[in-house]
């Protein structure tokens, strides 16, 4: 089964990334965007999508620092 | 007294490591496929890249099984000291608290730092600052009466930016787990706290940002502070120093 899994970093958690697209934005002419978050996407085929919790807790993500959301079909 | 310095494909700074190590003692290069850290005394995770830092730096190479025989060793009470990417190295094993981020700048950044020593009693700094080492042992170093001393040292990473909950920053403090600060103004990647190496709650793993085996020579390294790190902990291993 086709996967996917949102990581980003936790609400709270300085994310200079996400700050410099927001302010590079308006520079280009888009007003009125505020909260940008940078994150990532890890997309796998897995056979067993119960296992695809722990593979975020011990792997794909830093549940200290970063939070996850699994997109399964 | 015998170091073993991990070398994970992607290291970079791994023969500083030893050269540094070795001026204090025996030292050895541990591939990361091995299992046998050889009899090492004490063991350096150094900093580079392991794996390339895919996913998180230090994220992978948790799980070499070189890293599988560090943490044993560290159960057992081994001293490990784990430098820039070796520190983040030792976050993602959860032998540490807390965690590196991206710097603040968003920069990689590479210049001399200096380095507020905020306890001179530990197995890794009891070697800081003039004198009889170690003699705070046990004492509440991290009052009023603790030696304060500084070290001048070369920072270089692009994640260093120390973060920890609130509540474990608290508890860090009150333990007196911070061994080195930031120096007022030195703090560029904007760990919280102006935090540049923790220890654990044992005293026995260590983990710092800037990078001590830079600086063991005049010649090159801006000072020979660093030195101070690796001597610290060949004192500890030798028990010349109680900690």
């Amino acid at each position: 089964m086709r996967a996917r899994v949102l990581i980003r970093p936790k609400a709270g958690i300085l994310d200079p990334q996400g700050e410099a697209v927001q302010r590079a934005l308006p520079a280009l002419g888009f007003a009125g965007v505020s909260g940008v978050r940078v994150g990532r996407m890890v997309e796998l085929e897995v056979e067993d999508p119960a296992q695809l919790e722990a593979m975020c807790e011990k792997l794909l993500a830093n549940p200290l620092v970063e939070e996850y959301e699994i997109l399964a079909p | 007294m015998k170091f073993g310095v991990l070398r994970f494909p992607g290291s970079c700074d791994e023969v500083d490591a030893l050269a540094a190590a070795a001026r204090v003692g025996e030292a050895e290069l541990i591939w990361h496929a091995e299992r046998d850290l050889g009899g090492a005394e004490a063991i350096v995770v150094p900093g580079g890249f392991s794996y390339g830092d895919y996913l998180r730096a230090g994220a992978i190479a948790r799980f070499a099984p070189a890293m599988e025989s560090v943490i044993e060793f560290a159960r057992e009470g081994g001293l490990v000291l784990g430098i820039c990417n070796g520190f983040q190295v030792l976050c993602e094993a959860r032998l540490l608290p807390g965690a590196l981020l991206g710097n603040a700048n968003l920069r990689f950044t590479s210049r001399q730092v200096r380095l507020e020593v905020v306890r001179a009693d530990s197995a890794f700094t009891c070697a800081c600052g003039a004198g009889d080492a170690g003699e705070d042992a046990g004492a509440d170093a991290g009052g009023a009466g603790a030696r304060r001393t500084s070290l001048s040292i070369p920072a270089k990473h692009s994640w260093g930016r120390y973060y920890a909950q609130e509540r474990t920053l608290d508890e860090l403090e009150a333990n007196g787990q911070v061994l080195l600060r930031y120096a007022a103004g030195e703090n560029f990647n904007g760990s919280l706290r102006d935090i540049a190496g923790v220890v654990n709650e044992r005293g026995n793993v260590f983990g710092m940002m800037p990078h001590p085996e830079h600086a063991v020579d005049e010649l090159i390294g801006g000072s020979r502070d660093g030195l101070a790190i690796f001597e610290s902990m060949r004192m500890a291993v030798e028990g010349a120093a109680v900690v």
